[in-house]
């Protein structure tokens, strides 16, 4: 896991309301079982014109040259959306982007932007709009976004911003607590046996 | 001593509270892990190669339903290039961490969301995570079961927990009746159309009141199905006779609910939630969506109200047309959303005897589940439907999204009873309108977006 402090970027707007991870991953591109191999097919409907040939659309934000090794990307209302596809977030992140700036996340892509070294970022929407193919400095450990000498501040909870800010492996972490959670499980077993009864064939 | 009164969903969260973080999260103990092969064989392979053993395989459970075949005699080939991967490398994956699998042709084989409450794997009071938005549905038997990632599935495996901020609460009541010929479908639509496909936004839904006590344990899954379209965490509805009986019986269920733990969860009078919406179940009528995204969905007596330009364009339809009468290529009645037996059942009602309009190039009916298959065969609505044009295939997810092999002619706009109309969801520039199985029906056999009770009998 990569630790996330500071990210200096050009900002990529995709300013749409409610962009679904079908479009940021169509279910045709996710062609293995694994996690790679995704960046090409990212935005595929929208980026290519032609998407079987890999035709860019230059119309596309992705595609304009500004925008070229950006790792910032800027989004509308309820971004992720939609298919809980982890895939979504490593084609992302394959293709270079650490951080997503919307004016809200859907919950699940949310979740999985933070077990995969993306800062998700929520500012209000005119602040989005302003940062608009803008230099920006997003620094996570004093929760800012500076554009030009505009500061917009962002809260994240604490364990998120933990496990970004350290580049945690959630799972390692959690191991070890399991002192803890055999503990519980026992009682928990007494309490609702019908939980464990099994599988009965 | 004074005990605050709780929500439903505080109970369950209490009571699977196993400790916090060092970052304020909370260890949430989880009951129940369910997998599909899309993304399934993925959390599983990458735990393996992490050399972390399922902690509990007994509570783990895995099905073939999203890129299998839905034609009948299918084996483990797909239309989907490629996509016999996904089924033998989730096969070999499954056997290896030994957690229980349903299988390609397994008699209890179906779509995750429908399955998981007919064979009483989900039950009240329990926590169950799937790498799978729509998991969600399965909080209308009383449980807190929501949507992970591969990522958060390969912890709750691992671990049997997982870290979670503690989310929002929000209460829906329906309050009344709802008219003939409306569904809890178009509760659902009505409720994204009102408040907006981000309106439920990292909260927990308690869907509550008259008109959701009087659903059927399937209508109230129809309800809670589309709680991600809310963009909600989850949904769920206090478990009430109706669900204990629905229940017993079941293979993993208990025999009997007659512990009074059962009856502790409800909501406590005088609990509050972060926000509360209320709506006059009377005052819903038929919906279907009209443009890109569930929040663009309408009264089928209205007309199209203005959205998103690109909205508009994808679909072809204008501001102020009328939707109504709009012709239609294709009809899909299947998903975890609308393909139960009752579904099936009252879509068959308005099919009897009718035939679909001779302008319909393609028309499926995909049962939720081989258990639903079997159950409408014997009842002979197999017969009803292919006597009035449509395909009945075997069960799976089919077309309710485009997994890369089959789909409709390009551009088709279909009709459907699923729950997401994105762009491209059902194959490239297909033009999707979400709506109950009865609309289906009734908009196959015109050939256009139909009224449904135009039709009824
Ligand atoms: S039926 Fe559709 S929505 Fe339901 S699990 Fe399958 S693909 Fe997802």
């Amino acid at each position: 896991m990569t630790p996330f402090t500071t990210l200096h970027s050009t900002a990529v707007p995709l300013l749409r309301d409610n962009v679904d991870t079908d479009a940021i991953i169509p279910s045709r591109e996710m062609k293995t079982t694994g996690r790679t191999g995704l960046a090409d097919g990212l935005f595929a409907p929208w980026r290519y014109t032609d998407v079987a040939a890999r035709v860019p659309d230059p119309a596309f934000p992705l595609n304009q040259p500004e925008a070229k090794g950006a790792q910032i990307l800027l989004g509308g209302a309820n971004f992720g959306c939609g298919s809980s596809r982890e895939h979504a977030v490593w084609a992302l992140a394959e293709y270079g982007i650490r951080c997503v700036i919307a004016e809200s996340f859907a919950p699940i892509f949310r979740a999985n932007c933070i077990r995969n070294d993306i800062l998700p970022v929520t500012l209000d929407r005119a602040a989005v709009e302003s940062l608009a193919w803008q230099s920006l400095d997003v620094d996570l450990t004093t929760q800012t976004v500076r554009c030009g000498n505009q500061t917009h501040t962002f809260t994240i909870e604490d364990e998120p911003r933990l496990m970004l800010l350290e580049g945690l492996d959630a799972i390692a972490l959690t191991l070890k607590s399991l002192p803890e959670i055999d503990a519980w499980t026992a009682a928990d077993r007494a309490r609702r046996p019908w939980i464990y009864a099994g599988n009965p064939a | 001593m004074t005990i605050s009164p709780k929500t439903l969903f505080e109970k369950i969260w209490y009571a699977h509270h196993v400790g916090q973080t060092a970052g304020g999260a909370h260890l949430i103990a989880i009951d129940r892990v369910f997998l599909h092969e899309r993304t399934g064989a993925a959390a599983l392979k990458s735990l393996a190669a992490s050399g972390r053993p399922v902690r509990d395989p007994a509570r783990v459970f895995a099905v073939m339903d999203h890129i299998v075949d839905t034609r009948i005699g299918r084996g483990d080939g797909t239309l989907m290039q490629g996509g016999s991967a996904f089924i033998t490398e989730t096969r070999a994956a499954a056997h290896e961490a030994g957690i229980t699998l349903f299988d390609v042709n397994d008699p209890d084989q179906g779509i995750t969301h429908v399955i998981s409450p007919e064979l009483g794997i989900v039950l009240p009071g329990a926590t169950l995570v799937a790498p799978d938005s729509h998991t969600c549905t399965q909080g209308a038997l009383g449980a807190f079961a929501w949507g992970i990632g591969s990522s958060e599935a390969e912890h709750a495996m691992a671990t049997g927990v997982l870290r979670l901020d503690r989310p929002k609460t929000m209460r829906v009541t329906f309050t009344g009746t709802l008219a003939p010929g409306v569904t809890p479908k178009d509760m659902a639509l009505h409720l994204l159309a009102t408040h907006g496909a981000g309106g439920g936004a990292g909260h927990v839904v308690e869907f509550a009141g008259e008109a959701v006590s009087a659903l059927d344990i399937e209508g109230r899954m129809t309800l809670c199905n589309m709680a991600t379209e809310f963009s909600a965490m989850t949904a769920i509805i206090a478990p009430d006779e109706q669900t204990f009986a629905y229940l017993v019986g079941r293979r993993h269920a208990p025999a009997a609910f007659n512990d009074p733990y059962w009856a502790t969860l409800t909501t406590d009078d005088g609990a509050t939630f972060d926000y509360e919406i209320v709506i006059d179940a009377a005052t819903i009528a038929p919906m279907v969506s009209w443009g890109t995204s569930p929040e663009h969905s309408m009264a089928i007596t209205a007309t199209v109200p203005q959205g998103p330009e690109r909205a508009h364009a994808y679909i072809g339809l204008d501001a102020g047309q009328k939707l109504a009468g709009t012709p239609i290529d294709a009809a899909f009645i299947g998903s975890c959303t609308n393909a139960r037996l009752s579904d099936l059942r009252r879509a068959a009602d308005l099919l009897r005897g009718r035939h679909i309009a001779p302008t319909i190039r393609k028309a499926l009916v995909v049962p939720g589940s081989s258990a639903v298959k079997r159950a409408a065969e014997a009842e002979g609505l197999d017969k009803v439907f292919t006597d009035a044009g449509f395909e009945w295939r075997a069960s799976g997810c089919s077309l309710c999204f485009f997994a890369g092999g089959e789909s409709f002619t390009e551009g088709a706009r279909t009709i459907s009873s699923t729950n997401r109309n994105f762009e491209g969801r059902q194959g490239p520039g297909i033009r999707t309108h979400i709506a109950s199985p009865e609309t289906v029906a009734a908009s196959a056999i015109a050939g256009a977006i139909a009224d449904p009770r135009d039709f009824a009998r």
